[in-house]
């Protein structure tokens, strides 16, 4: 059955912004998509939100429109572009949702819209929980014992079967969003209370526990001749209990004899069929009990996954691609096996190595989150190791994860394995719940002498895991001991996958010293290659990864090759937008003649698809790792400028080892990141900075803040596992705050600036080849001075800041970049205070709103870095002076507080957004409200406000709030708030605050009759209170603001939602709209307070 | 690990053993490894295992597919010597080792595995040393090739025996050439009663025990070798008893009605292996463990006008199935018993009895 005829354009949704649940996977799957549908020659439609995506850039789809991904937004271009069929698979469950959403408002059958890939009926029956189970016992196969519920009594009588722990799954919610584990009555209640909010049915599923079973996952396509294969089996080293995506993971299973685990394929195929995927994959997660193998259907995914696509990239299995092709009616023995290219994609890969992923967790940024680990996800990234053995890969996946571990090496104090102490009895009773660090306890409780058993039965891990984890533990004893290190000995450390750091410390060495004693000795990895096939068929693809193995199957590429140092595990501040400008730059290289080697550990991008690079090293982004292959290729160079810190901090050693680094010098990097030699740049190019300093001492810190004056920011370089940066006011907090959160000595000073309070900031990106700089944007951020500029929604072009100012900044930026010869991408942050423009920090690197400037301008500028970087100028690119604009384009964080119980949304100097999404329109409002719609979902048009905001946000507060009294808008406010506004005209009811009594301004939250909130900290005393109204507005969707500039933008926004309807335009419209008219961009809207206003720095 | 090529492959012997002489053949089944050890289709081979980690689960006394390890050797990456599952009775090392089957373990296997794909299947010795000795090599080169070698007759049965509940549907003779226990399990499932009779038996034995329909087993070594059993089948293939053959089987029939078989380069040993059932369209996920095939395409099978195929392999095309034009006598080159493998071909055991019941 060949590809479908009848079909001529395509709709694809993508997922949106980055979120815990949903990240840069859907990009990885998205992009394979468009390029699958467009091989096939149809015409594809994308909306996403999200611009720091590959899957958005506007060469790829035909139309690509970054609206947002709701049913309102996506039924407007559905009008506009009549598609024939909608692919909803590929987006995660926010496609999923939109697309069951259109189909049961009836808009895709009025626009002749057909679903492909899943269909409403499977989607329906997959995703509704009492539909699954009863589907699955038609089957003879069973579920945990289930029933679905829309009340909290309905729930407590479905407790009663299930006793406890009871497990609470909210129906169709991303990421187990809202689901828990309850252990007794009065938290199952509070569970389950959430659950019914968040849930957008309003339903959540009541479950026997099945805590401690073994937990696999198996990845599945079907095509619609009935053809299924299995493409790859996961085996989660966390037992149940623990959400999949924060476990830790292995590919193949295990420790399954085959009869099991042909029997839990026979399950997943009959499951697929019952369910009526007809063309496309799916995932579905088993619970196995490990005392007599009992199997239990868990749950299955009728779409692409986070776990599809570390499927994808452990075997080599494109399933997204497949998966598209499949649902435009191929059939799987038609298709090529895309790794091997001479067998059909109708087959199982086999695995001749071991992949791990490890999650990656931001309760560094979160302190007061709880932080363990439950069936809702909390982890923000991953990555993933391949190895010839567990014990290698799980190794290699502890140091890929960068989070200060070469490997399996426990905490430097206990604090750091979060355990208060050792002895077996306390390890024990650690060792029974869940968290990030219980695989460092283990290792302190086996290094304590406990056995496998002990710590078996407190954790749950299959002994299997606890075995090989005993091995290494066995094999560090006998290192430390051995009289003489010889190649051997080496060797047999490196095949269990020890660094070259961890072999240092258990011999009290250094990590250069191991490795030049091992490259004397001619200890070198080997590289394989990932062929889906185990070596039984000639494979020509070099999707590679490194193990201290015999045969080495990679050709040294030499001069051609262009190593690109990818950004691993996605993290709080280093996420897709990264990944983008490596595959730009990749593709660029390509262009160009050259061989693209890509080196990165992160399963979830679209870098570490095998067809993007000439070459893909899957490995940790150590600099060990990455000195090997270097050493190996010998390339014309490195490029270290395109993945965030990660590259970036390996460009000294890199430079030391004699590598070339392109593009911008070693040096220039340093001078930006070096304070003093910073310093005495702005001096010399007589920019001004915020008064600072550097203490080494508490009573330093405080002569130097007092000296520059409160308040002051404080970036102390050792932190004791709270916030890294903090805004103080005095003296008394400055210290109390050394006592509470961060540690100054000679060896860890602390860089202090002065704030400045309400001042504007801004970001500059531009490009520069070494003698011509572009400015590529000015954005102007919305959130005040004090808000990390990846947190503070931005707008470009600047809205309130002055012509001067703007062209000031343009001309300092090129006055860095030209000062620092930059080869490349360069971003500038500045603050402007009273007229005056302050220069905050100068990155020549690429940013983070790199793909964002794309997008609004339509220079790829990731891209046209890469070619600048080998010696291409500007002019023979034909770059303009100006990147014209067709329009405004707003860019707003999205936070995960609702996924992190525990955590106050106020925003700060420390970043804690996981994604951003895009707005782009004629206006400031409207781009605002997009921006705003795609982030979190909703803005109210009309209703009531609630309004509590200190002593100094009044008088800004006031004139945004009568706008809002104009717009129809009931006001509502606590006591002194009111007060105000009542003394100046405005109409607002008081309401009690939390300690008063009751009803309160959570009551009315949470009873619905609140549709906006405006809150801004109201001092220590009311911090409990405070933190409850934000908290209650979050877990009740309430949108909220909690800075002024945000209020008085989502009053514009508002104020264009209800003017007109939002209308949606492709970006090819607004690019080609820029090349036609060529024009400057239109002045944004009026300024937000409808009232002149005096700029108020 | 020394190949007849003079390539060397290094490892660690967890225990001492005795050399031991064989061909080297690799299979790429994730899972399964003691039913893998206990098919006495692998009589006579060292067995690679491309999966790197075996042992994991250890040994039980359920998974087995004759009464013992059959391989002549055992070469992984990595070995587990500590094994978890709740079915687990013990380690495949002790296991291996009261059997006498050396296992070389931290072997390059993916390397071996290339080099055998690249080079064709070929003969090997595993032995303790720390190089190669020209005893050794000398040894190796005098131990006997897999082409033309009748390993049936060693891996069947010296006695024929009845297994099956006695109200059973249907009575099948089996000819076991080195028959996997699973077969006999799903026959039992499918309520038959077995006579399984010797490789060597003789049609009028057959006749003698008035089966419903004749089972032609798998078993090891080549076809060509075996031909005292292709003359018999010849003999009972002439309509009046429905014939179901696997693997060995398949290519035994395919001599007796005429056609060829050929050895393959590198054989074909795994669970992943997709094949087209050419009169549907589907395809199934096969379980296979080969050496030569039976010569033949869409067409027909060579010098076997009877037979139309049935099955074609999608990796490289060879033949996986056949059928008589007229009689109900049909066979495969996988195996539908699996174990190990995936169960997407358990159907034709369906088949069989209907065409048992037709009779």
């Amino acid at each position: 059955m060949p590809r479908r005829t009848d079909l001529r354009s395509i709709l694809l949704l993508g997922s949106g912004p980055i979120v815990i649940g949903q990240a840069a996977e859907f990009d990885y799957s998205g992009t394979q998509a468009v390029k699958a549908l467009k091989e096939e020659g149809y015409r594809v439609v994308l909306v996403n939100s999200n611009p720091a995506t590959i899957m958005t850039d506007p060469e790829l789809a035909e139309r690509t429109y970054i609206e947002p991904v709701t049913p309102d937004w996506v039924r407007k271009v559905i009008e506009r572009e009549r598609p024939d069929a909608l692919l909803p698979t590929m987006g995660g469950q926010t496609a999923l949702n939109v697309a069951m959403a259109l189909a049961r408002d009836g808009t895709l059958e009025r626009f002749g819209v057909e679903l492909i890939g899943a269909n409403a009926r499977a989607i329906q029956m997959a995703e509704d929980r009492a539909e699954f189970a009863v589907a699955m016992r038609r089957i003879g196969l069973d579920t945990p014992l289930g029933r679905t519920v829309g009340t909290v009594a309905e729930a407590l009588a479905a407790a009663a079967d299930t006793g406890f722990p009871s497990i609470i799954r909210p129906s169709f919610t991303l990421g187990g969003t809202g689901g828990g584990v309850a252990y007794n009555r009065a938290e199952f209640e509070e569970l389950v209370e959430r659950a019914l909010e968040l849930s957008p049915v309003h339903t959540t599923l009541i479950e026997r526990s099945v805590l401690g079973w073994k937990e696999f996952e198996l990845e599945v396509m079907r095509d619609r001749r009935d053809n299924v294969v299995i493409v790859c089996s996961i085996e989660n080293l966390d037992p149940m209990g623990v959400h999949t995506g924060d476990s830790i993971t292995v590919a193949p299973a295990m420790t399954l004899t085959d009869r099991e685990y042909q029997k839990m394929r026979d399950a997943a195929i009959a499951i697929i069929r019952e369910i009526g995927v007809e063309a496309g994959g799916c995932n579905i997660q088993f619970a196995v009990n490990p005392a007599d193998g009992e199997l239990l259907v868990i749950e299955m995914n009728p779409r692409v996954s986070r776990s599809s696509a570390l499927a994808s990239k452990a075997t080599g299995f494109p399933i997204a691609r497949i998966g598209t092709k499949l649902a435009v009616g191929y059939t799987l023995d038609e298709l090529p096996n895309d790794i091997t290219k001479t067998t059909p994609a109708s087959f199982e890969p086999v695995l001749d190595y071991v992949v791990v992923k490890v999650p990656r967790f931001a309760f560094e940024k979160f302190p007061t989150a709880d932080y363990r680990l439950t069936t809702q996800m909390k982890s923000v990234g991953e990555a993933m190791a391949i190895g010839r053995t567990f014990k290698e890969a799980f190794q290699k996946g502890l140091r890929a994860l960068e989070a200060g571990r070469p490997g399996w090496v426990v905490g430097a104090t206990l604090a750091d394995d979060r355990l208060t102490s050792d002895s077996p009895e306390d390890l024990r009773v650690a060792l029974r719940t869940p968290t990030p660090e219980r695989i460092f306890q283990v290792k302190r409780a086996l290094l304590a002498g406990l056995d496998v058993d002990a710590v078996a039965q407190a954790s749950g891990i299959d002994p299997w895991f606890l075995y090989q984890l005993d091995e290494l533990v066995e094999a560090e004893r006998w290192y430390a001991g051995v009289p003489e290190v010889g190649a051997a000995d080496l060797r047999r450390m490196k095949r269990m996958g020890f660094s070259d750091y961890q072999l240092a410390q258990l011999r009290g060495t250094t990590e250069e010293a191991v490795r030049r004693r091992r490259w004397d000795l001619g200890v070198h990895p080997a590289y394989k290659t990932v062929d889906t096939c185990a070596g039984e068929f000639p494979s020509s693809t070099p999707y590679l990864y490194s193990s201290y193995d015999e045969e080495n199957e990679s050709d040294p590429t030499g001069e051609r090759g262009v190593v690109i140092l990818g950004s691993g595990p996605n993290r709080i501040g280093q996420g897709v937008e990264f990944d983008y400008c490596c595959v730009r730059a990749g593709l660029a290289f390509r262009e160009l003649g050259l061989k693209t080697i890509m080196i990165n550990s992160n399963p979830e991008t679209v870098s570490t698809d095998f067809d993007i690079s000439d070459k893909l090293y899957f490995e940790p982004l150590t600099f060990e790792d990455v000195i090997e292959i270097v050493r190996w290729e010998r390339p014309k160079g490195v490029v270290v400028q395109l993945g965030g810190q990660t590259p970036l901090r390996l460009t000294k050693p890199l430079e030391a080892a004699g590598i070339p680094i392109l593009g911008t010098t070693p040096d220039a990097i340093d001078i930006a990141e070096d304070r003093e030699r910073f310093e005495a740049l702005a001096r010399r190019l007589g920019v001004n900075q915020p008064a600072n300093g550097t203490a080494r001492s508490v009573e330093e810190a405080v002569k130097v803040a007092e000296r520059i004056g409160f308040p002051v920011l404080i970036r102390p370089s050792y932190v004791l596992g709270g916030r890294a940066m903090e805004i103080v006011y005095d003296a008394g907090s400055l210290r109390e705050f050394f006592e509470r959160a961060a540690r100054v000595a000679p060896e860890h000073p602390v860089l202090i600036d002065r704030f400045l309070e309400d001042a504007f900031e801004a970001d500059v990106d531009a490009i520069a080849d070494g003698r011509r700089c572009v400015i590529g944007g000015v954005m102007q951020h919305i959130e005040d001075a004090g808000v990390h500029s990846g947190d503070s929604a931005c707008v470009l072009p600047p809205y309130l800041i002055g012509d001067r100012e703007v062209e000031e900044m343009r001309r300092y930026t090129k006055a860095f970049a030209e000062a620092l010869g930059v080869v490349g991408l360069i971003n500038v942050q500045y603050a402007i205070k009273d007229g005056v423009v302050y220069v905050l920090e100068v990155n020549p690197r690429a940013s983070r709103t790199v793909p964002f400037v794309s997008k609004a301008t339509g220079y790829p500028l990731a891209q046209l870095a890469a070619h600048v970087m080998v010696g291409r100028t500007l002019d023979e690119l034909g770059l303009p002076d100006d990147l014209p604009l067709p329009g405004v384009a707003v860019k707003e964080a999205v936070f995960p507080f609702s996924k992190l119980p525990g955590v106050d949304s106020i925003l700060g100097p420390e970043m804690r957004s996981t994604g951003e999404a895009m707005g782009i329109a004629d206006s400031f409002g409207m781009a605002f409200a997009k921006a705003q719609i795609a982030a979190d979902g909703s803005l109210p048009l009309e209703g009531a406000i609630l309004v509590t905001v200190n002593d100094s946000d009044k008088p800004t507060v006031a004139p945004i709030v009568r706008r809002f009294h104009e717009l129809g808008f009931r006001i509502v406010a606590t006591e002194g708030t009111q007060k105000y506004l009542r003394a100046r005209g405005i109409p607002a009811e008081r309401v009690q605050k939390v300690h008063e009594g009751r009803p309160n301004a959570t009551d009315l939250i949470v009873s619905g009759q609140v549709h906006l909130l405006i809150n801004t900290p109201l001092g220590k005393f009311t911090q409990a209170d405070d933190y409850a109204i934000r908290r209650s507005a979050l877990m009740h969707r309430v949108p909220y603001t909690t800075t002024m500039s945000a209020a008085s933008a989502a009053c514009d926004a508002i104020i264009a939602l209800r003017s007109r309807t939002g209308s949606v335009r492709s970006l090819q419209e607004w690019h080609e709209r820029t090349t036609v008219e060529s024009q400057a961009p239109e002045p944004a809207n009026v300024p937000p307070n409808g009232e002149p206003r005096p700029v108020r720095a | 690990m020394l190949l007849e090529d003079g390539a060397w492959f290094p490892g660690t012997a967890p225990l001492p053993f005795e050399p031991a002489y064989a061909e080297v053949v690799f299979t790429t089944n994730l899972s399964g490894y003691q039913e893998v050890f206990t098919d006495p289709s692998y009589l006579g081979q060292l067995v690679v295992m491309t999966a790197p980690m075996i042992g994991n689960y250890g040994i039980n006394p359920e998974d087995i597919e004759s009464d013992r390890p059959r391989v002549a050797g055992v070469v992984v990456r990595e070995l587990s010597l500590k094994p978890s599952n709740w079915r687990a009775t013990g380690g495949l090392l002790d296991w291996l080792a009261a059997a006498k089957v050396p296992i070389v373990a931290d072997v390059d296997t993916r390397q071996l595995t290339r080099h055998i794909r690249s080079k064709g299947a070929m003969r090997g010795v595993v032995a303790i040393g720390q190089g190669p000795t020209d005893e050794i090599r000398a040894a190796l080169a005098a131990s006997p090739s897999m082409d033309g070698l009748d390993l049936a007759s060693a891996a069947t049965i010296a006695r024929e025996y009845i297994e099956g509940p006695k109200d059973a549907r249907h009575h099948v003779v089996a000819y076991d050439f080195g028959m996997k226990r699973n077969i006999l399990r799903l026959f039992a499932q499918n309520r038959c009663r077995v006579t399984v009779v010797p490789a060597d038996t003789p049609a009028a034995r057959v006749r003698e025990l008035k089966p419903d329909g004749l089972f032609l087993s798998n078993g090891p070594g080549d076809p060509a070798a075996v031909g005292y059993a292709v003359d018999t089948i010849r003999e009972l293939a002439d309509g009046s008893l429905p014939i179901f053959g696997i693997c060995l089987g398949h290519q035994l029939l395919g001599l007796a009605l005429g056609g060829e078989t050929v050895k393959l380069p590198y054989g074909h040993r795994g669970g992943n292996h997709p094949v087209r059932d050419l009169q549907t369209g589907q395809v199934l996920i096969t379980s296979q463990n080969h050496g030569f095939a039976v010569r033949g395409d869409t067409g027909g099978v060579r010098g076997a006008k009877a037979l139309e195929v049935t099955h074609l392999n999608l990796n490289d095309g060879t033949v996986e199935g056949v059928r008589h034009r007229e009689a109900p006598i049909f066979a495969v080159q996988y195996h539908p018993e699996a174990s190990p493998g995936p169960h997407d071909a358990q159907g034709h055991f369906q088949q069989f009895l209907q065409a048992l019941d037709s009779q």
